[in-house]
C-alpha cells in the first residue's frame, strides 16, 4: 500500500510540474513575441542566425532529400509497375514529398542539426553567466539571444523543406527517368497534373512552417531552462532533439487531419 | 609619460554627459546619502533562508568589501543590489530607488548605471575582447563607430589590454578575462561597480593588478565599488570598509585599521585563516565513528 501511494505521490508530482513546465514554457513564448520588434531593429543578428540555422543545415538537407527522393523512386516504381502506373512515379514521389516526407523530414533533420546546436549555445551562455551579464547590462537576453534564434528557425525552416522535396523530386527523376527509364515526358506531365498549388504546395509549407515554430521554440526554451552544468545542458539538448521528434509527428497528424481530408 | 586612468578620467565626463542626454536618469541623490543602502533584508530560495535581517549601506566614492565563508549569502546580496533577486523582506535601495518599485524598464535604466564584474568574466564568447567591451556602447549609445572604437581603446588600456583587443575570450588567462571584464563593466562609466569574487583563482601578479585596478578605477570614475570576497589580505589594502557576513547576518563591520585590530572571535579567526572558530570547517554531520559505522547512511 506504502509503495502505490508512493508511486502515485511521484506521478502526481510529476504531473504538476509538466503542467508548471508547460504554463512556463507558454509565458515564455509569449515573451519572445513580446521581444521579437527589438530583435527585429538588429536585424544583423536574426540574419546571422539564418545563416547558423538555415545555410549551415543546407548540406544535410540536400544529401537526405536526394537520398530519400532515390528510395521514393525506386519503391514508387515497383509497386507502380504491378499495376501498370509506372507513369505514374512521379506523381507519388511529389505528393509523398510534398505533403508529408518534405516537412516531417526536414523538420526532424532541423531538430537534430540546428536545434540541439540553439540548445547548447544558448545552455552554454547561461552556464557561463553570459545571459546574466547581459542582463545586468540592461541588455534583454530575450531580445539579443532568444528571439533572433527563434526567427532565425521559423525562417529557414520552411524553406529548407522546400529544398527537401526539390531534391526529392530530382532524386526520383534520377532513378526512374536516368536510370530505370521511365517516360521523362509522362514523369513530370504527370506530376504537373496532379500536383494542387493550394491544396499541396501551400499544406506543405503551413505544415514546415508550423514545425519551424514548434522545434525553434522548443530548442530556444530548453536552452533557457536548463539547469546550468554540464549535465543539465546535455540533458537539455537530448530534451530538445526528443521533444521535437515527438511533437513535429504528433503535429504532423493533427495537420494533415484537418488539410487533407480527400479532395472528389 | 601618460597614466593609463588619464584618458578615463577626460573622455568619462563626455562620454557620462552624452550618456545622460540620450538615456532618460532619475535624479540623483544628494552626495551625502548613501548609494545603496539595505535594510532588514532578508531572502529565501524557497525553505531555506540565505539572508536574515540585513543592514548595509555604501556611502558614495567607497569600496566597501562583503566577506564571508563560502555559501554565507554574500552572491546573494550582491543579486539583491543588482536587481536579479528581490528581497522576501526589507528594502534596498540604489542611489534612494527601491528596487522592489521599479517596473522593468525603470531596473534597466539604473543598471546602465551599474558595473558588474562576474567570478568568471561572462565574456560573450561569440564576440572578441574589442566587441566585448563594444557592447554596452554599441547597445545603449549611439556614438559614431571611431568614438566607440576610441572609447575601447581607451578602457582596454585601462586595464592594460589595449593589445590584445583582436583576441577571442578563449585565448585570454583567467586574470586577463577579467581584465577585460572589467573593461565592459566600465563602459559606461558606472555610478556603482560590483565584483563577484574578483580574486578567485588568479595568480599573485594577477591578484595585486586586479586589486589596484579596482581601488584606481573606482577613485578615477568618481564611482562606488562593492566587492564579494575572501580574500582578506588583498582586500584590506584597497578597500575603505568591511562587512563580514556569517549565517545571513553582518556579524562584525568596521575600516580595514578597525577589523586588523579587531577581537571578534568571527573576525580573528577569517583574518588568521584558523579552522576552528565559529565558522565550523564541518558541514553538519553525525559525528565520523557513527558515520563509519554505518549509521545514517544514505
Amino acid at each position: 500500500m506504502k509503495r502505490v501511494a508512493e508511486l502515485l505521490r511521484r506521478i502526481g508530482a510529476r504531473v504538476v510540474d509538466g503542467v508548471w513546465r508547460l504554463g512556463f514554457a507558454a509565458r515564455f513564448f509569449a515573451l519572445v513575441l513580446l521581444y521579437s520588434g527589438q530583435s527585429f531593429r538588429r536585424l544583423h543578428l536574426t540574419l546571422r542566425e539564418l545563416w547558423f540555422s538555415g545555410v549551415l543545415s543546407l548540406l544535410i538537407i540536400l544529401v537526405s532529400g536526394l537520398f530519400v527522393g532515390l528510395v521514393l523512386g525506386l519503391q514508387g516504381y515497383e509497386i507502380l509497375q504491378r499495376f501498370g502506373s509506372s507513369e505514374a512515379t512521379g506523381t507519388m514521389v511529389a505528393l509523398s514529398l510534398l505533403r508529408e516526407l518534405g516537412p516531417v523530414l526536414a523538420g526532424l533533420l532541423f531538430a537534430a542539426r540546428a536545434g540541439s546546436a540553439v540548445t547548447a549555445e544558448i545552455g552554454l551562455m547561461k552556464t557561463t553567466e553570459q545571459l546574466t551579464a547581459m542582463d545586468m547590462m540592461a541588455v534583454s537576453p530575450f531580445a539579443r539571444v532568444v528571439a533572433p534564434r527563434f526567427w532565425g528557425g521559423v525562417i529557414s525552416m520552411p524553406l529548407l523543406a522546400a529544398l527537401f522535396s526539390a531534391m526529392g523530386i530530382l532524386g526520383g527523376w534520377l532513378i526512374s527517368v536516368v536510370f530505370i527509364g521511365i517516360d521523362e515526358g509522362a514523369y513530370w506531365s504527370q506530376m504537373q497534373a496532379a500536383v494542387d498549388f493550394r491544396y499541396d504546395v501551400v499544406n506543405g509549407v503551413i505544415k514546415s512552417f508550423v514545425f519551424g515554430v514548434a522545434v525553434s521554440l522548443i530548442a530556444v526554451f530548453e536552452g533557457y531552462d536548463c539547469a546550468p552544468t554540464a549535465e543539465g545542458v546535455s540533458r537539455a539538448i537530448t530534451r530538445t532533439v526528443v521533444s521535437s521528434a515527438l511533437t513535429i509527428l504528433a503535429l504532423d497528424f493533427v495537420l494533415t487531419s484537418f488539410m487533407f481530408r480527400g479532395q472528389s | 609619460m601618460q597614466h593609463p586612468l588619464q584618458g578615463i578620467r577626460i573622455v568619462s565626463g563626455t562620454l557620462a554627459s552624452f550618456v545622460e542626454s540620450v538615456v532618460p536618469l532619475p535624479v540623483t541623490e544628494p552626495a551625502d546619502t548613501p548609494l545603496v543602502c539595505l535594510r532588514n533584508v532578508r531572502f529565501a530560495y524557497g525553505e531555506r533562508e540565505i539572508l536574515r535581517g540585513i543592514d548595509l549601506s555604501v556611502r558614495r566614492g567607497q569600496v566597501v568589501a562583503i566577506m564571508g565563508g563560502s555559501g554565507c549569502g554574500k552572491t546573494t546580496l550582491l543579486r539583491l543590489i543588482g536587481g536579479q533577486l528581490r528581497a522576501s523582506a526589507g528594502s534596498v535601495q540604489v542611489d534612494g530607488q527601491d528596487l522592489a518599485r521599479l517596473s522593468r524598464d525603470d531596473l534597466y535604466a539604473l543598471r546602465r548605471r551599474m558595473g558588474m564584474l562576474f567570478q568568471f568574466g561572462a565574456l560573450f564568447t561569440d564576440m572578441s575582447v574589442f566587441d566585448n567591451v563594444a557592447f554596452p556602447l554599441r547597445e545603449h549609445t549611439d556614438l559614431p563607430p571611431e568614438l566607440v572604437r576610441d572609447l575601447v581603446r581607451l578602457k582596454l588600456n585601462a586595464v592594460g589590454l589595449r593589445g590584445a583587443e583582436g583576441l577571442s575570450p578563449a585565448e585570454l588567462s583567467g586574470g586577463m578575462a577579467r581584465r577585460v571584464a572589467l573593461a565592459r563593466a566600465i563602459a559606461l562609466d558606472p555610478m556603482l561597480i560590483m565584483y563577484d569574487e574578483p580574486f578567485a583563482g588568479l595568480d599573485p601578479i594577477s591578484l595585486g593588478v586586479i586589486g589596484q585596478l579596482i581601488r584606481r578605477l573606482n577613485d578615477a570614475l568618481g564611482a562606488s565599488s562593492i566587492m564579494v570576497t575572501h580574500d582578506i589580505h588583498e582586500s584590506l589594502e584597497i578597500v575603505d570598509y568591511v562587512y563580514f557576513v556569517s549565517e545571513g547576518r553582518i556579524v562584525a563591520q568596521g575600516t580595514p585599521d578597525e577589523i586588523r585590530a579587531s577581537t571578534d572571535p568571527f573576525v580573528h579567526q577569517f583574518v588568521h585563516a584558523e579552522a576552528d572558530g565559529p565558522v565550523p570547517f564541518h558541514y553538519p554531520a553525525a559525528p565520523l565513528a557513527a558515520s563509519l559505522l554505518g549509521e545514517g547512511a544514505p
